[in-house]
């Protein structure tokens, strides 16, 4: 596995988290841990919804000064 | 000083200009000099495109030649870099010329990649280049009803474009006196129909007035004739499919390994590319978690050009980007609106009029005297 890949999408309105977080995903390797930072409030709920969806796993979920990170392991 | 704009979009035309009129004394004076390097000697208007594509815009009205647009002061050259080499301030070109710089702006653009999804780029129309936008026009004259699906990839150049393509092919179809005969299904990768909340508040009840179903989180894994399959597991049959394709950087960024995918990591506020002081990235060529879109080079142009001439006048920058991106969006039926934000607006559209879109079809004019820096 490599190193962790930061997505910082904090303060993006377009194409915003979810979006930035699924352009990230397609270039990624299998077996990589992305760390999302949004501070969109609707991330803490769309962001596991696409994960859980399409089949890739939230490996961590937390709020530090404001900022949301979600830990995101690309499964497939 | 020597400053090298490598790219000759809307980026590194509206920073070149920029900055010959800021440095006009040290060009005159010959302490400083300002190179560009292009692809290409013509010059294209790309949001026209999508208007190419359903008959609203000729080809012709594409395109100015490159040094028309530039200040005389430039030396623009067609000879597009093959290698950067970074940490000895040089690149080579296509004809085997080895130029140093002092600064150098990467503003290389970046390309739609239908091969990237199986089976996109064989059975879906697309508008982002002008040989697949006449294809697209074509092709619907020649259709006369069934399932039309519209599927976007990600990511993509112009936020706008799934939407607006969605009610031009409304009008269209209804030009025709064929509407009652399509069925047209919009699905968008994220959540809800657009990335921006409020437009997409907008749009949905639009879609539902016209009879416009729509699925969400939905992205493209393959297509087959006349069905696209999604990562979500889902799927849409269509007798015609028409993409908003998922885009790359120029394969030139990806041969020199200077980003992923071929978008440089850039400082979101600086705009230089992460761990070099004297490169700087704009346009669609950053990894910016942001639009894009044209107007954010054009910003992104304005920012850079105060800071570069500042460092060669003072050797200080003297602003931040403040992640300015204004967009217009078509509605269809002669109307338009636009959003614009920044790093701490968010966006807030205002209902389309039909004066907007008329503002929108002058700005398609209008552009080559932003492009020159006019406005």
């Amino acid at each position: 596995m490599s190193d962790r890949i930061l997505v910082d999408a904090k303060n993006t309105f377009c194409p915003g988290p979810l979006m930035e977080l699924i352009s990230n995903m397609k270039m990624a390797e299998v077996g990589d841990e992305l760390e999302l930072l949004s501070t969109d409030e609707g991330s803490a709920a769309d962001i596991p919804e696409w994960v859980n969806k399409v089949g890739h796993e939230i490996v961590d979920s937390f709020t530090e000064e404001e900022v949301l990170h979600i830990v995101v392991k690309k499964i497939k | 000083m020597h400053i090298l704009v490598v790219g000759g979009g809307m980026g590194g035309t509206i920073l070149a200009n920029n900055l010959a009129r800021r440095l006009s004394g040290e060009l005159e004076q010959g302490s400083s000099k300002i190179t560009m390097l292009s692809a290409s000697d013509k010059h294209m208007y790309q949001p026209g495109l999508l208007y190419v594509a359903v008959g609203k815009m000729s080809t012709s009205e594409l395109y100015r030649d490159q040094k028309s647009l530039l200040e005389p002061s430039i030396d623009f050259h067609v000879d597009p870099v093959e290698k950067f080499d970074l940490d000895n301030n040089a690149v080579t070109t296509k004809s085997g010329k080895k130029i140093s710089y002092d600064i150098i702006c990467i503003a290389t653009g970046s390309r739609g990649n239908a091969a990237g999804i199986p089976g996109l780029a064989e059975n879906a129309c697309q508008f982002y280049t002008e040989a697949d936008a006449l294809a697209m026009y074509k092709k619907l004259q020649k259709f006369e009803g069934g399932k039309v699906v519209v599927a976007t990839g990600v990511p993509h150049k112009c936020p706008m474009s799934p939407l607006e393509i969605t009610f031009f092919l409304i009008d269209y179809f209804k030009k025709r006196g064929i509407w009652d005969k399509v069925d047209l299904h919009y699905t968008y990768p994220i959540g809800r129909v657009h990335s921006l909340e409020p437009v997409a508040k907008w749009a949905a009840p639009e879609f539902d007035k016209e009879g416009v179903t729509y699925e969400t989180l939905f992205n493209m894994k393959e297509v087959v004739p006349g069905k696209v399959i999604s990562e979500e597991d889902s799927s849409a049959e269509f007798d015609l499919l028409v993409t908003v394709p998922p885009h790359k950087g120029m394969q030139v960024i990806e041969d020199n390994e200077l980003g992923k995918g071929g978008f440089i990591p850039t400082d979101k506020k600086k705009l230089n590319m992460e761990g070099r002081d004297n490169v700087f990235v704009l346009g669609d060529t950053t990894n910016l978690p942001i639009s894009k879109a044209g107007s954010t080079a054009h910003f992104e142009a304005e920012a850079l050009g105060e800071n570069i001439a500042a460092l060669v006048q003072q050797g200080e920058p003297v602003r931040d980007y403040d992640g300015k991106v204004f967009c217009f969006i078509e509605a269809g039926d002669g109307k338009a609106t636009y959003a614009m934000f920044d790093y701490n607006n968010p966006p807030n559209p205002q209902a389309p009029t039909s004066g907007l879109h008329w503002f929108k079809t002058a700005y398609n004019r209008m552009y080559w005297a932003s492009a020159r820096g006019i406005i």
